[in-house]
């Protein structure tokens, strides 16, 4: 009761999902904030070697459903048994990755159990809340933070009444900390055949074609990013260019993204995925809060902006003002005259 | 047979995409007056797919149901241009402030009135991104839910096969009908408006609109009554007032901060070769590249 939960997500390779991982480490610390347990969710056909990483996580209990219905995941399976665990523990917290699984799953419990979810977080904290109207006291409340639509502004979303506090985040917001001390935890299992239902299984999945992960931005040192400012899918090859002579990844904000210059996984930010690089290259990225969000934290920022007043320069530590035509290429040719 | 219901929900959205100066005031606050009001985009992705269902079974009917304001019923008027049957407005004081369960209630309670067969909506609205409402509403209305849609594969009468979008892959899903699906940006975009239809409903007002434009003694309804868009309040949906708005929504926003950015003391450089040298020299000494 009043523990914090994480909805732990089984990859294609039956790995646990690294955002999971990552809210394991932060549910680990809201739950020593309040002084509760962590325990962890997880569904999938055979949980085999599966379990060994969550037990680095600090978990005070595995909650343990297999079945071969629920993997691959498909909702309402997934639904049913989350949704009865939560309705048994009445948990505190829950925490899903913000992912297709996630996003699916997540928004169908909450409104099942009537209470509030806030999407794609970049904060979570603990803290009191007094409401306004009625000047009631709320103690040791989860702040759910994120930036709010179409500008700089943060928002602190809490629920007051209803429980749990749900909440989704986004893969690499949070970061992936082991605890200091390894705990084995408590495993309860659960008996899948009896909580399904038969409408529960009427969806049926007839072809799967997953790729492995061809980019990986969270792993890359250097990232040379674009953002609508590059123009042109034909553009975005400079950086391409830029990004193979310094041995970096590239990535893209939303409006790049949407606008078809580069594909989605290489989008950074809010509802991207969060990088701290040694060396992120922004170039034609005004700098919207979305963005930033994903970004902020890289040890060092180049700006590459016709504008040199975008947003982006004020965290930058190089402020170039130009045209990344003009400067890509000049930078590729003075690295191979200086780098040997 | 009977005709196939298809239920389309489509959301009029501030253009956040195309934020551009003037968009944000001095106080670095979003100026929402300065932002076009659009069609969502992934709902027009679903409008395409509700068009689709309709083309493929023939024996079918497509409406849509928008909630907003009074201007909302724009949404309805492009889905006729487009090629949809009929649309509601879901409009009413009382929905103001909803979160997306609060929303999704107000939603159901439509849903339960039109009474569809499937409902296609676009996987997130481009002013929140939570794609948290379809799930919610499949959820009230116990319809089940398929999610992340790129393509319609295949219906009948009395299932449907839909290819998903994941972060790595394709899925291929057969649903029964009923189902609720929400669609990816990446599904076929919408077909353009019909010109044939633009005329015929061009005049196409709700009867808001029309005391608006100091018309609602014309005999517009009753000459042309399909030109009447229908309004439903929360009475018309028999909506319970407390699962509303502000009261009917579990999340609250404690605080909104502006986030003033504190200027780091950066280098200024500008395009020349000797700024451009200068900087890789510079990063090259610090380790930070080569």
């Amino acid at each position: 009761m009043k523990n914090v939960f994480v909805y732990c997500e089984v990859t294609e390779e039956k790995r646990i999902a690294e955002v999971s991982l990552e809210l394991l480490s932060k549910g680990r610390k809201l739950a020593e904030t309040l002084g509760v347990k962590l325990e962890a969710v997880v569904l999938t056909d055979q949980a085999g070697d599966t379990l060994d990483t969550i037990q680095e996580f600090g978990v005070d209990v595995i909650h343990l459903a297999e079945s071969k219905e629920l993997f691959p995941y498909r909702t309402l399976p997934h639904f049913r048994v989350v949704h009865t665990i939560f309705e048994k523990e009445q948990p505190e917290i829950a925490l899903f990755g913000a992912t297709s699984v996630g996003r699916d799953l997540a928004p169908r419990i909450a409104s099942a159990l009537r209470c509030g979810l806030t999407a794609d977080c970049t904060s979570l904290e603990i803290g009191d809340h007094v409401d306004n109207k009625t000047g009631k006291e709320y103690k040791n409340m989860l702040y759910q933070i994120r930036p709010a639509f179409g500008g700089n502004i943060i928002a602190t979303i809490v629920n007051p009444e209803t429980r749990p506090q749900m909440a989704t985040v986004r893969e690499g917001v949070m970061k992936l900390e082991k605890a200091d001390k390894k705990k084995i935890a408590e495993i309860k299992n659960y008996k899948v055949e009896e909580i399904l239902k038969p409408e529960d299984l009427v969806i049926s999945i007839i072809e799967r074609h997953i790729e492995p992960q061809k980019v990986n931005l969270k792993g890359a040192g250097i990232i040379v990013s674009g953002g609508y400012g590059v123009g042109s899918k034909e553009n975005f090859k400079l950086l391409y260019d830029l990004a193979a002579v310094l041995g970096g990844e590239v990535a893209a904000t939303r409006a790049a993204v949407d606008a078809g210059y580069a594909e989605h996984e290489r989008q950074v930010g809010q509802t991207g995925v969060t990088v701290r690089p040694k060396l992120y290259i922004a170039c034609g990225i005004s700098g919207a809060v979305q963005h930033r969000a994903g970004m902020d934290q890289s040890a060092k920022i180049i700006s590459i902006n016709t504008d040199p007043n975008a947003p982006i320069n004020a965290i930058a530590d190089y402020a170039v003002t130009g045209d990344l035509m003009e400067v890509l290429p000049k930078m590729i040719a003075y690295y191979k005259k200086y780098s040997k | 047979m009977e005709k196939i219901k298809i239920l389309v929900l489509a959301k009029q959205v501030p253009d956040t995409r195309n934020v551009g100066k003037d968009a944000m005031k001095d106080d670095g606050t979003v100026n929402r007056g300065a932002l076009p009001a659009i069609y969502n985009p992934d709902d027009l992705n679903a409008l395409e797919m509700a068009l689709e269902a309709k083309d493929r079974l023939g024996n079918a009917e497509v409406y849509v149901l928008t909630m907003g304001p009074t201007r909302a019923a724009e949404i309805i008027r492009e889905s006729i241009y487009r090629g949809a049957d009929e649309g509601y407005l879901l409009t009413d004081r009382k929905f103001a402030g909803s979160d997306t369960l609060a929303t999704s209630y107000a939603i159901s309670q439509a849903v339960r009135k039109i009474d569809p067969d499937l409902i296609f909506c676009g996987l997130q609205a481009i002013d929140g991104d939570t794609a948290q409402v379809g799930p919610q509403t499949a959820e009230k209305v116990d319809f089940q839910q398929v999610t992340y849609v790129e393509k319609l594969v295949e219906i009948s009468p009395n299932q449907i096969t839909l290819k998903r979008r994941l972060e790595r892959g394709v899925e291929t899903v057969v649903a029964p009908i009923p189902a609720l699906i929400t669609v990816h940006g990446s599904a076929n975009p919408c077909r353009a408006r019909n010109v044939k239809r633009v005329m015929q409903y061009k005049h196409a007002r709700t009867l808001t609109e029309l005391k608006e434009e100091n018309r609602e003694n014309s005999e517009l309804f009753k000459d042309r009554p399909y030109l009447k868009i229908e309004e439903w309040s929360v009475d018309t949906i028999q909506a319970d007032d407390t699962h509303l708005g502000l009261s009917g929504s579990p999340t609250k926003v404690k605080t909104i901060d502006n986030v003033v950015l504190a200027q780091k003391e950066n280098v200024v450089l500008t395009s020349s070769d000797a700024d451009v040298e200068e900087l890789m020299v510079d990063l090259l000494k610090s380790r930070v590249i080569g």
